[in-house]
């Protein structure tokens, strides 16, 4: 297998993972706290260590739009951002994945503006959910690394074409040195294989068109036709984290499981904090508290029955959400969850805490703070309250 | 021509077949009409050249008549139309007039 061991960086990480994808093209402006990635890239670029042709563009609108071009012409394409940058990237992300466009891009996940915070939060990613693209999100560096290998087979796949976003969180993992294994050159080369493409508008024998009109006779047919491929994700995702697996030894699924089979209090939790939960989940088992975690890794489509199954033993589960949904009574992945176990007769009762925003630090005492109410839930039956923000001052 | 149904279609909307525009006939968009005036056309071909559809044809290399299955009305022939001497060889009408 020849795995290299290092100790690197979340950016530093993906950048490499990039560098040993070596694709076609990118375009990309700087923004906190992703710049290093393509910093790091250009790098790669400017030292011949990679073929990609590096487009150096004026906003991040125009680099997801020099993307879309790109990708449409037949190539393999990536680029990275966060927070606003992903932000000025709206009407694009959407013109990508409307167009089956495998892009895939690398998203450092950061708070929004106003007020202005260059922080791990994940408001930016919660964002642009729904908007047709695949999401895999990280906890740590070696995950971050891996879903971007990971990313360029799926988002290519001949039955999905769709782009991917790859989300870890802004600081805590994208400046933080970890200890992570590198696969060699070669097994990346040959794990992502040569780009297929599909309808490229280079290939001038055979001319196509993107991006026409398409009017109320036939724009329905293009969501539902869309709904459908999301539908095969989960399971191309599994495919290729199976092969991943044989060349890397490390595992991955739809979602990460932790102690949850016999659990009866659980977390769901996204990204790095799912780090700080197992150490305190452990406490709690030492105690005599049976207690699980869910972390998800494939957030769009998001695998509803799979989690619901996942789920629905136990007797109280809190979601806790990064990210805010202002004026919906809960946070986005408070939702998705409360989806996925709502059609089940005997199901857990469920409360929502928003945590960490504008990366404010999540500690292991609240994770204990969490985990000591749902006992207490489990107990009773009784919910004080179903909302509430942790780790703020009043 | 019967509709398709969304397992029939392309992947992200893209056309394979080249000019496939021929089959959108945009003439019912039109609220005005352009009316030509061959008397007046000195032949410069430049309401040709800035129509953004088909709607220009042309017979042994000579301005002929408007296509009205796709001339939309957008008048902009009208407005580059030099004509001779001043006098329009296009003008624009409104329809049902
Ligand atoms: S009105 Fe517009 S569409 Fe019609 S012929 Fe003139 S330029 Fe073409
Ligand atoms: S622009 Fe006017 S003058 Fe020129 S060819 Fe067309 S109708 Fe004739």
């Amino acid at each position: 297998m020849g795995q290299k061991i290092v100790a690197v960086t979340g950016n530093e990480a993906v950048a490499n993972a990039l560098r040993q994808v070596n694709p076609d093209v990118s375009a990309a402006y700087p923004i906190t706290p992703a710049t290093d990635i393509m910093q790091r890239f250009t790098s790669f670029v400017s030292n011949g260590l990679v073929k990609t042709e590096m487009i150096l563009v004026e906003s991040e609108h125009s680099a997801m739009s020099a993307c879309i071009g790109a990708s449409a012409a037949g190539g393999r394409v990536m680029t990275a951002t966060a927070s606003q940058g992903l932000a000025l990237m709206w009407e694009l992300l959407f013109i990508a994945s409307g167009s089956r466009l495998p892009i895939v891009m690398a998203l450092v996940n950061r708070a929004l503006s106003a007020p202005l915070n260059i922080h791990g939060d994940h408001s930016d990613g919660m964002g642009a959910r729904d908007c047709g693209w695949i999401q895999l999100w990280s906890e740590n560096a070696q995950e971050a690394y891996d879903n971007t290998i990971q990313a360029f087979r799926i988002a290519e796949h001949m039955d999905i074409r769709l782009p991917v976003m790859t989300c870890m969180d802004g600081f805590i993992i994208s400046h933080s040195i970890e200890r992570i294994e590198y696969l060699d050159d070669y097994a990346v080369k040959n794990f992502v294989g040569e780009y297929k493409q599909l309808n490229p508008l280079l290939d001038i024998e055979h001319p196509v068109s993107y991006g026409p009109l398409i009017l109320p006779d036939y724009y329905m047919e293009f969501r539902r036709a869309h709904a459908e491929v999301m539908s095969k994700v989960p399971g191309v995702v599994l495919d290729v984290a199976k092969d991943f697996e044989k060349i890397s030894g490390r595992k991955y699924g739809l979602f990460e499981t932790y102690r949850l089979d016999d659990a009866e209090v659980g977390l769901v939790i996204l990204n790095s904090a799912a780090g700080t939960s197992k150490d305190v989940i452990d406490e709690f088992r030492n105690r005599g508290i049976k207690a699980g975690l869910l972390k998800p890794r494939l957030y769009r489509p998001f695998p509803y029955e799979e989690v619901g199954e996942a789920l629905k033993h136990l007797k109280a589960v809190c979601v806790l959400d990064r990210a805010d949904a202002f004026g919906a009574s809960y946070g986005p992945l408070f939702m998705d969850i409360a989806s996925s176990i709502y059609h089940y007769k005997n199901k857990p009762i469920l409360i929502n805490k928003i945590y960490g925003l504008g990366g404010r630090d999540y500690l292991p005492e609240h994770a204990e703070l969490v985990l000591n109410e749902l006992a207490e839930i489990a107990k009773t039956g009784k919910v004080k309250t179903f909302k509430e923000y942790i780790g703020v001052r009043e | 021509m019967k509709l398709k149904g969304w397992k029939e279609l392309t992947p992200g909307a893209v056309i394979t077949e080249a000019g496939s525009a021929l089959k959108f006939k945009t003439g019912s968009w039109r609220a005005f009409r352009p009316k030509w005036i061959p008397e007046n056309c000195i032949q410069c071909m430049f309401c040709w050249i800035y129509c953004p559809d088909m709607a220009i044809k042309v017979k042994d290399g000579k301005r002929a008549e408007f296509d009205y299955d796709y001339c939309k009305g957008c008048g902009i022939c009208a407005l580059e139309c030099p004509g001779k001497k001043g006098n329009k060889a296009i003008v624009m009408e409104e329809e049902g007039k």
